[in-house]
């Protein structure tokens, strides 16, 4: 029978299994854990005198709430800190690895996964975070879970579920312009087109010749989304790009085991004329840059559009357009405004959708040699201490502090603000992050999403601006 | 767990499509170590002002709907972040189960994890109880999967194995620690330990 990746890997890692209308028990591979979610999941183990089944799969690190200034300071937040405090006596207790606030591979759970070759093709991966989707890129079946869940595999290493539909989204040509357009402008695109939840009950493989001439870190940036579509993962197939990407990182296998892996990870590659359940096709030279204008991820805009009237936007489903006023009076828009008229006043560059190397070296393409405009406050934080380093040897911190840019330590930051990188009420920010709900950011924050050279150029003018005309 | 009984109670209408779990709880309040206590923060930003004062809109704010233990939503309701604590909050404040068109899956799942019911009906089932139903009470039979309004009976559909969860207030680490000697074996056969 003809397969596509995701059927392979689900066979592949089948425990037990009754019929198609039960759940079945599926092995996971890889669970990362933070000090977010995880502290209710070891009390539960606690509870029920439970240990940990395989303290050697699950990794952790700190992320969510951790401040991105001077990290040789005590943290002020109180709250904060006992969540850490709490991580690091769990890993400590159960036997798991912590890649702790001060330690060199620190950062966004769903940037060091990929870097340190923790994520594998053909693997199948969990976190306690929507964005564990990110990870897909790697051809491997990874998705976010609640608590619950975690603490269910942290003791059995398995989790119960019912296959997911198989949904292709194929992309081919070429953008017109592969700096001022980019992944971001693409997955957005996406969203805006089958909306938060066209991927429902699916997981979304993107395919096609755009995909296969994407880096490893474009690859992220889409499949970082899916979750905004609705889907349950999204995945790449593995090919060449991912092979050479994972060789010589600090955890992937090496020499024998990494050449005997190989020949199992090309078998991994959907077959050809395997069967999808769903199927759609765009043609990325038509996508130009985007900006979001609402307060989901779907309400996306092309950079040359006005704000549209919610009338236009729900296409006649009522609760639609009631949503689409509601989005419009809190993101104090008026409908039929150009978006490029619309001023910001922080910029945010960073978020496990877009605090990769390449993110910040096409940012800073951008800013070189310009000042952040008077009116904006703008801050880059990069994904991971590894990114950080990275950055700092291309001198990357040097053109972003030059500009005006904050150049901060590595975490999830604005994109969420549970540390206090946040928004006051009012603010508007130019965010390379992936969600625009209300308050989001902050209380009463205005976030619109972008790309990160869509970012940068907002933040040298003030307002959005076509980056295109730039570059 | 607590298993799940019969349910009978006036609905809560939310007309919001779209909800998200930011909304459901805000991030200020993920930072509690335990899985209770979230109640007060439930949609905490659409009820309560800048200054923490309760708004006299918001529906969960009127006495009228206070007590209600069913919480009646549009369309693709607990989208975006994973966070449980968005479950907590809705079963710390007191509701037992959910009545909407669609749910993101995370959410879903979460909800069945904590003995919440989430029921699935179709948009014009969920309009028309919108529309004329909000102050009616709703009876929701879970071994039956009906759900009855005045004169008005709805079937709904539910995985068996969630259904049973829910009757039984089953734990799931149990159950599947049963499978211990499948789990074993497909270790041995594989080797999930692929490192350098």
């Amino acid at each position: 029978m003809l397969k596509t990746v995701y059927d392979k890997i689900w066979d592949n890692h089948l425990v037990y299994s009754y019929d198609d209308k039960h759940p079945s028990l599926i092995y996971i591979d890889r669970h990362f854990i933070h000090e977010v979610t995880s502290p209710q999941a070891f009390d539960g183990l606690r509870m029920y005198n439970r240990k940990v089944r395989k303290p050697a799969l699950t990794f952790a690190t700190v992320d969510h709430n951790v401040p991105t200034t001077n990290r040789s300071l005590p943290m002020v937040d109180e709250i904060s800190s006992l969540q850490i405090k709490t991580l690091q006596k769990n890993c400590q207790d159960f036997g798991i690895t912590l890649f702790d606030i001060n330690d060199q591979y620190q950062g966004i759970v769903h940037v060091i996964g990929p870097e340190l070759g923790l994520t594998l093709p053909g693997t199948t991966i969990v976190c306690g975070d929507s964005h564990t989707s990110t990870h897909g890129a790697f051809g491997a079946l990874a998705f976010g879970i609640g608590t619950s869940e975690v603490e269910h595999v942290l003791a059995t290493q398995c989790l119960w579920m019912k296959k997911a539909k198989n949904f292709e989204i194929i992309l081919n040509n070429t953008l017109k312009n592969d700096l001022a357009i980019s992944a971001k402008d693409v997955i957005l695109s996406i969203i805006k087109n089958i909306g938060t939840s066209g991927g429902s009950g699916s997981v979304i493989e993107y395919r096609g010749s755009f995909i296969s001439n994407l880096s490893m870190e474009k690859r992220m940036t889409i499949c970082n989304m899916s979750i905004e579509a609705g889907a349950r993962a999204g995945l790449v197939s593995p090919d060449e790009v991912t092979f050479n990407y994972l060789r010589d990182k600090p955890y992937s296998p090496k020499n024998e085991s990494f050449e005997r892996l190989l020949n199992e990870w090309r078998e991994l590659r959907s077959d050809n004329n395997a069967k999808y359940d769903q199927s759609i096709l765009l043609n990325v030279d038509n996508v130009i840059p985007q900006v979001t204008w609402g307060t989901n991820p779907a309400m996306t805009i092309d950079v040359t559009s006005t704000i549209p009237n919610p009338d236009e936007y729900a296409k006649g489903n009522e609760e639609e357009k009631k949503s689409a006023v509601r989005a419009l009076e809190y993101m104090d828009l008026i409908p039929g405004i150009p978006i490029t008229d619309i001023s910001i006043d922080r910029v945010f560059i960073g978020s496990c959708t877009n605090a990769r190397l390449e993110d910040l070296i096409e940012a800073s393409i951008i800013v070189k040699d310009k000042k952040v405009s008077p009116n904006v406050k703008a801050m880059v934080v990069p994904g991971s201490q590894q990114v950080k380093l990275s950055a700092e040897k291309l001198g990357l911190d040097t053109i972003f502090m030059n500009a005006g840019f904050e150049w901060r330590e590595s975490g999830c930051s604005m994109c969420l603000g549970m540390n206090p990188d946040i928004l006051s009420p009012g603010e508007r920010c130019a965010s390379t992050s992936n969600r625009n709900f209300e308050g989001r950011q902050g209380t009463g924050g205005r976030t619109h999403l972008v790309s990160p050279v869509m970012a940068a150029a907002a933040a040298i003018v003030g307002k959005f601006v076509d980056v295109r005309e730039w570059i | 767990m607590e298993p799940f009984s019969n349910l009978k109670s006036k609905p809560v209408p939310l007309d919001i499509v779209n909800v998200d779990t930011d909304q459901i709880i805000p991030k200020q309040f993920l930072k509690l170590l335990g899985k209770t206590g979230y109640g007060k923060y439930l949609f905490y930003n659409w009820r309560y002002d800048e200054n923490g004062n309760a708004k006299p809109d918001f529906i969960l704010n009127l006495s009228e709907f206070e007590g209600r233990t069913i919480l009646l939503t549009r369309e693709h309701f607990g989208i975006g972040s994973s966070r449980e604590h968005a479950v907590w909050a809705i079963k710390d404040f007191g509701f037992k189960a959910i009545l909407g068109t669609s749910f993101a899956d995370i959410f879903y799942n979460n909800c069945f994890k904590n003995g919440i019911l989430v029921v699935k009906l179709d948009k014009d089932k969920i309009d028309h109880i919108f529309l004329e139903k909000t102050n009616k009470n709703i009876e929701i039979d879970l071994l039956n999967q009906t759900i009855k309004i005045d004169s008005d009976i709805y079937n709904f559909d539910i995985d068996s194995t969630l259904k049973s969860y829910l009757m039984e207030g089953v734990d799931e680490i149990s159950t599947t620690l049963k499978f211990e000697n499948a789990i074993e074996k497909y270790e041995i056969d594989n080797d999930p330990l692929i490192f350098n």
